[in-house]
This record gives structure tokens, sequence and C-alpha cells, in this order.
């Protein structure tokens, strides 16, 4: 991993200014936001391995809170876990595959079973990378927090929710993950923790995750369905989805591994004969570069993709 | 969990205690292995206590080295952390103490370790919080040669050494445990990334004493300490 592969942040950046209907990059905002996150915080610290480093505007009296440990993601973690242990904050950055999948041991041990919290920020998604191949993908990330005890996840479709949710993080000592994405719905939805309805309909459930939302809204506008938003997926809201239920057919649309939160759905509704889908970013390999809108299709979670598996499912 | 009393008890009392745990496997090597080092740390270096466990000033100190706690409970017991009665029930269900070190479970015990290659990871967390909020207490990881092989223990060595992380000791607990070896020795492995080095021998009381306390200014410190080879399994 080098800069050499980082996604350009500060492309991103000029495209914002191109684009004045183009949201604000998720990632761009986080380290726009982090020097005032250590300045309000003093018990945050920021980790970085390199990623990251060259775009964070440090004030001198902050700088010493931002510690950059070089390519060492097993160190990251645990780093973490021992400053926490000393009564600090951690928040620690990097790519998701580097952040979640390369270090599992640590945050199942040097968090989790030390008993000590972080905040984890990943940058990268399931492929905003894309052309940079299977490497640097981060799909499974979320499915790999499942197997851990006591992670809170917020998958958030816009800037003003991630930077909404990494501040309310901030001032306890669990252990929360905020995977920002490339993507982004054109305005804030929500953030939780409850799911926010977005639409009411009587022939099912659909729950449309963090930057997915915009695309499902489109794909399921003539279909009459019950519409939720999560950009907060553990703990998982059953009340919200039981609350709302018509027909039980649930539908879940999310950015990283197919069926990563069908567990929650069937445990929200274990006393009713339901059928529950799960869309989202295929297990299988598929060694392709590209662009993120060409994933997104090969994914079936592009909007014709998502209209045509919903459909399916509620005929 | 009991805590016992403020009496503690002596170096001597050490194989009564770990009696009450072993059995007829008291002379089990790894665990006998840190014993000296254990009981200089907790008897003539660190600020550490019962009644100091909660105290952001104590000193931390790290097993890392999770396999054999059986000498690190004895110590706890000896210094007052854990009624002696407590051993007897050693890794049996109800016990809070394990094959390997719960610290949510154990008063005294910094981190919960068994997996070999957390501890010096975390004591670099621990060494850099410390530091961050201007508190002088030490951080003292315990890992053993062989734990070495982990390569997260290179990244967390290399990291202390350039960061100069003066709060930082390491001690090596050397019983040529490792299957491939260290040519050169382990003490110049931390040397060339600049630690401080200090070899010696792992039963000696007093020359265990100098080393915890030689003046390393602005680098991390290392301790390796000789004892027997491991028997061959």
């Amino acid at each position: 991993m080098s800069a050499a592969t980082a996604a350009p942040v500060t492309t991103a950046a000029s495209a914002l200014l191109t684009d004045p209907q183009r949201p604000a990059d998720q990632r761009e905002r986080f380290y726009r936001l982090l020097p005032e996150l250590l300045a309000d915080d003093p018990r945050a610290v920021a980790l970085l391995a390199d990623i990251g480093a060259g775009y964070v505007d440090l004030p001198p009296s902050v700088a010493d809170r931002v510690l950059n440990l070089g390519i060492r993601e097993q160190l990251l973690v645990s780093a973490a876990g021992g400053l926490a242990l000393t009564g600090l904050r951690p928040i620690v950055h990097t790519f998701a595959p580097f952040l979640v999948e390369r270090p599992y041991e640590q945050l199942k041990l040097d968090l989790g079973h030390q008993d000590a919290g972080a905040v984890l920020v990943s940058a990268g998604a399931s492929y905003d990378m894309a052309g940079a191949g299977e490497t640097h993908f981060g799909s499974r990330d979320v499915g790999l927090l499942d197997t851990l005890d006591g992670w809170t996840v917020h998958v958030p479709g816009h800037a003003d929710e991630a930077e909404t949710l990494i501040r309310a993080a901030l001032p306890v000592d669990d252990r929360v993950y905020v995977r920002l994405s490339g993507a982004s719905n054109a305005r804030p939805l929500g953030t939780g923790p409850e799911m926010t309805v977005l639409r009411r309909g009587t022939r099912g459930t659909v729950v449309a995750v963090g930057p997915l939302a915009d695309r499902v809204l489109t794909a399921v506008a003539d279909l009459d369905v019950t519409v939720l938003y999560a950009a907060t997926v553990r703990p998982f809201d059953a009340h919200t989805l039981v609350a709302t239920l018509t027909e039980p057919d649930v539908v879940l649309v999310e950015p990283y591994l197919a069926g990563t939160s069908v567990p929650q759905v069937s445990d929200a509704l274990a006393g009713i004969r339901h059928r529950v889908l799960g869309l989202g970013v295929g297990r299988a390999e598929l060694r392709r570069y590209g662009t993120p809108a060409e994933h997104d299709r090969a994914h079936g979670l592009d909007v014709p993709g998502i209209r045509r598996s919903v459909a399916a499912f509620l005929s | 969990m009991s805590i016992g009393t403020t009496t503690t008890a002596g170096y001597d009392a050490l194989p009564g205690l770990l009696a009450r745990m072993t059995g007829d496997e008291k002379h089990d090597p790894a665990s006998l292995s840190t014993l000296d080092v254990l009981w200089v740390l907790h008897d003539r270096v660190l600020r550490v206590g019962p009644s100091l466990v909660a105290d952001p000033d104590r000193d931390r100190f790290l097993v890392s080295k999770g396999h054999g706690p059986m000498a690190l409970y004895a110590v706890l017991a000896a210094k007052g952390f854990l009624d002696p009665a407590e051993l007897s029930g050693f890794a049996r269900f109800d016990s809070p103490l394990g094959h390997h070190p719960d610290r949510t479970l154990v008063p005294g015990v910094e981190i919960s370790s068994g997996s070999l290659g957390h501890g010096l990871g975390l004591a670099v967390g621990t060494a850099l919080g410390l530091r961050l909020t201007a508190r002088t207490a030490r951080t003292v990881v315990l890992v053993g040669d062989a734990e070495l092989d982990e390569g997260s223990n290179a990244e967390a060595v290399q990291y202390a050494g350039r960061a100069g992380l003066d709060g930082l000791t390491a001690v090596v607990i050397d019983n040529s445990s490792a299957t491939h070896g260290w040519p050169g020795g382990i003490a110049a492995r931390f040397a060339v990334e600049d630690w401080a080095t200090v070899d010696v021998d792992g039963r000696d009381h007093d020359a265990l004493y100098r080393a915890f306390t030689v003046p390393h200014p602005g680098r991390p410190l290392a301790v390796v300490a000789r004892v027997e080879p491991k028997e061959t399994r």
C-alpha cells in the first residue's frame, strides 16, 4: 500500500468545486473535521497508517495527537487498545480492508478482549477504488465485525451524517466503526439510532442502507412499499422494522456483502412467517477494475438492478 | 474477587504459592522462566500494588506472554493483589485465574493475553497515552523470545524506537525457545531500531534491578533476561 494507490482526495475536492450538484465527499469531510475534533476533545488521539496523513492539515496545538505509525496496521489497532487503556479516545483511520481484515485479531483481542474501545473510521467502502482491484476492496468489513462483540456500525449516506456520527462517537468509550463511502445521497436522511421512515406502502418493506438510499427510492418509486433508511446498522433497529411492517416481505439493500443483515431481520421477525431478500455486493471475486458505477451494475446495485430484484421478489 | 490483605509475602513464599496451582507440575518451565523477573519488578522496580490498581499514575506492567501465568499469579498473591486461597481454583470454571490471564477478572493484570504478539503493540499505545497525558509512569511489557517470531512485534519495535518512547521497557525472557533462533542475539535486533539494550542473567536479582533502572533518555529500553533453555519437547 502506498500513496500512489490512495484515492486522490484532492481530486475529489476539486471535483466538488466544479460540480455544485455533487454532495460533499465523506472522506474529505473527515480530514477537514479532524483538527476540530482534536481541539474540542482533549481525550481524542488520531492514529494513521500513512493513509490520509498527507491530507490532514494540522495546527500545532493538536499536531502531537495525530500519530502516523507508518504502514503498520497491526500496530495501528494494538496501539489504539493501549491508548484506550490509558483513558484516551483513539480515532483510527485507514482503508477498510487494512482497518478490518488485516488486523482482525487485533480488533478481537486488543480492543474487544481488553474491553477497550475506539472509533474506527474507514474509507474506500466496498469498491470506491475500483481501479485498484480486489486488494483494496472492503465489502466484507461489516460481516467480519458481526463476528465480534459490542460494535456499533455506522454507514453514513452523506458527509453531514458522517460528521454527526463521528462527533457523537467521541465522548463515550465503546467500539464504533464508521464506514465512509465515496457514494452519497443528495441530502442527509437521518442518523438514527432508529431507522428513518422515508416512505410508507402496503406490499412489503425495503431497508436502504447508507449511500444506497437515493437509488432505492428511485428504483421503487412506483412500487407500493415502505422504505426505511438506516445510517446505523449495528445495533439493528428491529423495533422500527416491526412497527412499520405491512406484508412480512423485507428487502435489504446494503452497500457491502449481500445478506450481511439477513440474520438481524430474521431475529426481528422470528415469530412471524416472513421472507427476506438480502441485496448487496456479491460474495464472488469479480476480478474487474473500472469504475464504482460499473461495479454497482455488476452487483445489481444500480437503479435498474435494485428495481429488478425488488419487483421480482415482491411479485 | 476477594482481595488479599495488605500483608505481603517474600520471595521464599513463592514455591508454596506455585504449588497451590501446579501440584506435581510445579516445575513447569514456561511458568518458572519468568519468576525472578516478575519478582524483581514487583518487589523493587514498579510503582504498583493492590491500592494502586485504579491509580492513573501507577506503572503499567503488561504480560504479553500469557502462557504459563502461574508465576504471575503467585507474585500477585505474594504482593496482596490476590487471596492465596484463590490459587487452588486455578483454571476451574468458577476461577478468575485461567491458563491465560484476563484483565477484567484479575486485579493487577493490565492486559488480557495468551495469543502471542499482542502485548508489545498494546504497550506502545499505553506508553504513547501516558506520554500524551504527561504522566511519568513507566510501561513495562514482558515478552518471550519465541514470541518475537510474531511479525506484529517487528512493527512495534520499529515504531517505538523511531518515536523515542523512553517510557517503554520491553523485557524479553530468553529461554532459547524460538524455533529458528535469533542470530546475533535478541538485544541486537532492538539496538538496530535505536533501543537502549541490556543483556542480563534472568536469575540474578541485583543484575535485573540494575538493568531495569539503567537510564535511557529518549529511547525505549530492552532488557534481555537470559534463563536456562526450555526443556526439549
